[in-house]
C-alpha cells in the first residue's frame, strides 16, 4: 500500500467537496460537542451525588414551646421524640440542636450577608433533631412517622430537596443525549452521502482502478480515510467547542451557584472525554463509511 | 492462454442472450480479431474475460485463472495480467501523460523506483516520450489513444484487450495504433481486438473469428472481414 497515494487522493476528495466536508464537520462536532457534554454532566452528577448524599440529614423541627421552654431535650414530648427516633432501625444517629446553637449557625451561614443576621433573632428560631439515615433514600419513613407527633412542628427532608435538584440535572443530561443523537444521526447521513458524492466524482478513476487490478483496499481506502479523517477533526472541534463553553458560559453558571455544582476542570475534558469523543468518532464514521461503500458503490 | 467451453450470457434486462453458446481457444502470443455488426457480443466477449461479468454457463479461463469461478478477491490479480483500451481511451483528464500511466501502477502498489523506470520506458514504445508532460486535452485521438496502450501495456499483461480501439480514429491514424498493437503482440503478448473495421481485418490478415447474434459463425486462422460483403 503507497500512503503518499492515499493521502493525496483523501486530500484531493476532502478538497473537491468542500462546502460538504464543512458540513460533515461541523454536524460531527456539534453532535460529539453535545455528547462530550453529556458525559461531563454524567460525571459532575455523579460526583454530585457521593458527596451531598453523605450530609443529607432529615431534620426535625420542634415546636415554639418546646424551643423556649426544653434546652436539652429532657422533657416531654421532646424526650419520647428523640429516643424513639435513636431507636428506629433506619437511624444512625440523632442530634439535638437547641435555639441558640441555630442561631449561632445561621450566623455562620449568612456571614456574607450582615443585614440578614442583625434581623433574625435566637427566639425566632426553632430548636431541631439532625437525623442521620443510614440510607438516605428512606428518608420518607421519618416524615411519615414523626411528621404529625405532638411537639413536632415540621419535618424537613434535604432528599426531597435534592432529589428534585438530581432530577433537573438528569433531565438535562438527558436532553443533551437526546440533541446529541439526533445530531449524530444527521452526521451519519451527512458521511453517507458525502462519500456517494465523492465515489460518483471519481467514477471514471475508480473504473480505471478496477480495469487495471488495484485492490479493494486501493478503491475504497481514499473514501473510507475521507469519511474517518472528517470525524477526526469533528472530534477535535467539539472538544475544542467543549472547552470553549467551559469557560464562557459553564465556570461562571457554576460559580453563581455558589459551590453546589463543582467545577468542569480542563482535565476532565482531556481525559477521558477527549478520547472518548475521538474513538467514538472514528468508529462511527469508518463504519459508516465501510456499509455505504458496501450498500451503494460498486466494487 | 483464453479458452471459453460453451459459453453463454443472457443479460438480466433482455431475453436474447448476448453470448450463445461459444466456444474458443486462443493460443499465447496470438493475435485475434474478434468481428461482428453492433450488438453481436463482442464486447460481451471481452467483459467475461475480465471478470466485470460472469457467464450464465461455460467455463471461461484466462492464463491458469478460472475467471467464472474465482472468488471476488482474486479478481484484481487477474485484471492485472490484462490490460485493456476501449474506443474512449478512458484517460483522467486532469492528470498527465505520464501520471496517466503511473496511475495504472500507483494503484496496484508498485514501488516508485520502478514506476520513475518503467513509464518512460514505456512511453517512448508507443511514441509518446516527447510528451510525458502534456495534458491528455492537449494531445490528438491518436495519441490519447496510445496514452491508453501505454497505460495498457505498462505493467507488461499476458493479454491486451481492445474494444474497437480505432472507432473513433481516422483510418490514417487507426493504421499507427494497428502498426503498435502489432509490435504489442511481438513481444509475446496476446491481443484480442473487438473491432467492426474491415480494412484494418482485411490488411492484417490475421485469426478472426465472426459473431453474430452471439454465436461463432466463422474461426479463420488468416481471415479477412468478409467474403462478398
Ligand atoms: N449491460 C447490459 N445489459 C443488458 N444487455 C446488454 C448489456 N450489455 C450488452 N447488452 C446486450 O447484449 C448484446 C451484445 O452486446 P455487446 O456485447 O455490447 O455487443 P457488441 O460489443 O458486439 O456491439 C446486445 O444485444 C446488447 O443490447
Ligand atoms: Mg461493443
Amino acid at each position: 500500500m503507497r500512503a503518499s497515494f492515499v493521502f493525496s487522493e483523501v486530500v484531493t476528495g476532502l478538497r473537491r467537496n468542500v462546502t460538504m466536508t464543512i458540513a460533515m464537520i461541523l454536524t460531527t462536532a456539534i453532535s460529539l460537542g453535545m455528547f462530550g457534554g453529556g458525559l461531563l454532566l454524567v460525571r459532575t452528577i455523579d460526583k454530585m451525588q457521593a458527596s451531598y448524599l453523605d450530609d443529607v440529614e432529615v431534620t426535625v423541627y420542634l415546636t415554639q414551646d418546646i424551643s423556649a421552654n426544653d434546652q436539652n431535650c429532657t422533657a416531654e414530648p421532646c424526650s419520647t421524640i428523640r429516643s424513639s427516633l435513636e431507636n428506629n432501625q433506619a437511624v444512625e444517629s440523632v442530634v439535638f440542636e437547641d435555639r441558640d446553637e441555630a442561631y449561632e449557625r445561621f450566623q455562620r451561614i449568612f456571614e456574607g450577608q450582615p443585614e440578614l443576621v442583625e434581623l433574625a433573632r435566637p427566639e425566632s428560631l426553632p430548636a431541631s433533631l439532625h437525623v442521620k439515615l443510614f440510607d438516605p433514600e428512606r428518608s420518607d419513613v421519618i416524615v411519615q412517622e414523626f411528621g404529625d407527633q405532638p411537639g413536632v412542628a415540621n419535618v424537613d427532608d434535604q432528599n426531597k430537596f435534592l432529589d428534585r435538584f438530581f432530577d433537573l440535572l438528569n433531565s438535562g443530561r438527558d436532553g443533551t443525549f437526546i440533541v446529541a443523537a439526533i445530531a449524530a444521526l444527521a452526521a451519519v447521513l451527512l458521511i453517507a452521502n458525502t462519500i456517494q458524492v465523492s465515489a460518483y466524482t471519481r467514477r471514471t478513476e475508480v473504473g480505471i482502478m478496477r480495469l487495471v487490478g488495484a485492490t479493494r483496499w486501493y478503491t475504497q481506502l481514499p473514501f473510507l480515510l475521507e469519511a474517518v479523517v472528517a470525524g477526526v477533526i469533528g472530534a477535535a472541534l467539539g472538544v475544542v467547542g467543549l472547552v470553549g463553553v467551559k469557560y464562557i458560559a459553564l465556570d461562571r453558571i457554576f460559580e453563581a451557584t455558589g459551590g453546589a455544582i463543582p467545577n468542569i476542570e480542563i482535565v476532565d475534558i482531556l481525559f477521558p472525554v477527549a478520547p472518548v469523543l475521538l474513538g467514538v468518532s472514528i468508529l462511527i464514521s469508518a463504519v459508516t463509511g465501510y456499509v455505504t461503500l458496501r450498500a451503494y458503490v460498486r466494487t | 492462454m483464453i479458452q471459453l467451453e460453451s459459453v453463454s450470457k443472457a443479460y438480466k434486462t433482455s431475453t436474447r442472450p448476448a453470448l450463445d453458446d461459444v466456444t474458443v481457444d486462443v493460443d499465447k502470443g496470438e493475435f485475434v480479431f474478434l468481428i461482428g455488426p453492433s450488438g453481436s457480443g463482442k464486447s460481451t466477449f471481452l467483459r467475461l474475460l475480465l471478470r466485470e461479468e460472469v457467464p450464465s454457463k461455460g467455463r471461461v479461463s484466462v492464463s491458469n485463472f478460472d475467471v467464472a469461478k474465482m472468488p471476488r478477491r482474486r479478481v484484481p490479480r487477474l485484471r492485472q495480467t490484462i490490460g485493456c483500451v476501449f474506443q474512449d481511451f478512458r484517460l483522467l483528464n486532469n492528470k498527465t501523460v505520464s501520471e496517466n500511466v503511473a496511475f495504472a501502477l500507483e494503484v496496484i502498489g508498485k514501488p516508485k523506483h520502478t514506476i520513475t523506470k518503467v513509464v518512460p520506458e514505456v512511453l517512448e514504445l508507443v511514441g509518446l516520450d516527447g510528451k510525458a508532460d502534456r495534458m491528455p486535452h492537449e494531445l490528438s485521438g491518436g495519441e490519447q489513444q496510445r496514452v491508453a496502450m501505454a497505460r495498457a501495456f505498462v505493467n507488461r499483461p499476458l493479454v491486451l484487450l481492445a474494444d474497437e480501439p480505432t472507432g473513433n480514429l481516422d483510418p490514417d491514424t487507426s493504421q499507427d495504433i494497428m502498426l503498435l498493437l502489432e509490435r504489442i503482440n511481438r513481444t509475446g503478448t496476446t491481443v484480442l481486438m473487438a473491432t467492426h473495421d474491415h480494412s484494418i481485418v482485411d490488411s492484417m490478415r490475421r485469426r478472426v473469428v465472426e459473431l453474430d447474434n452471439g454465436k461463432v459463425i466463422r474461426d479463420d486462422r488468416r481471415g479477412v472481414y468478409g467474403v462478398g460483403r
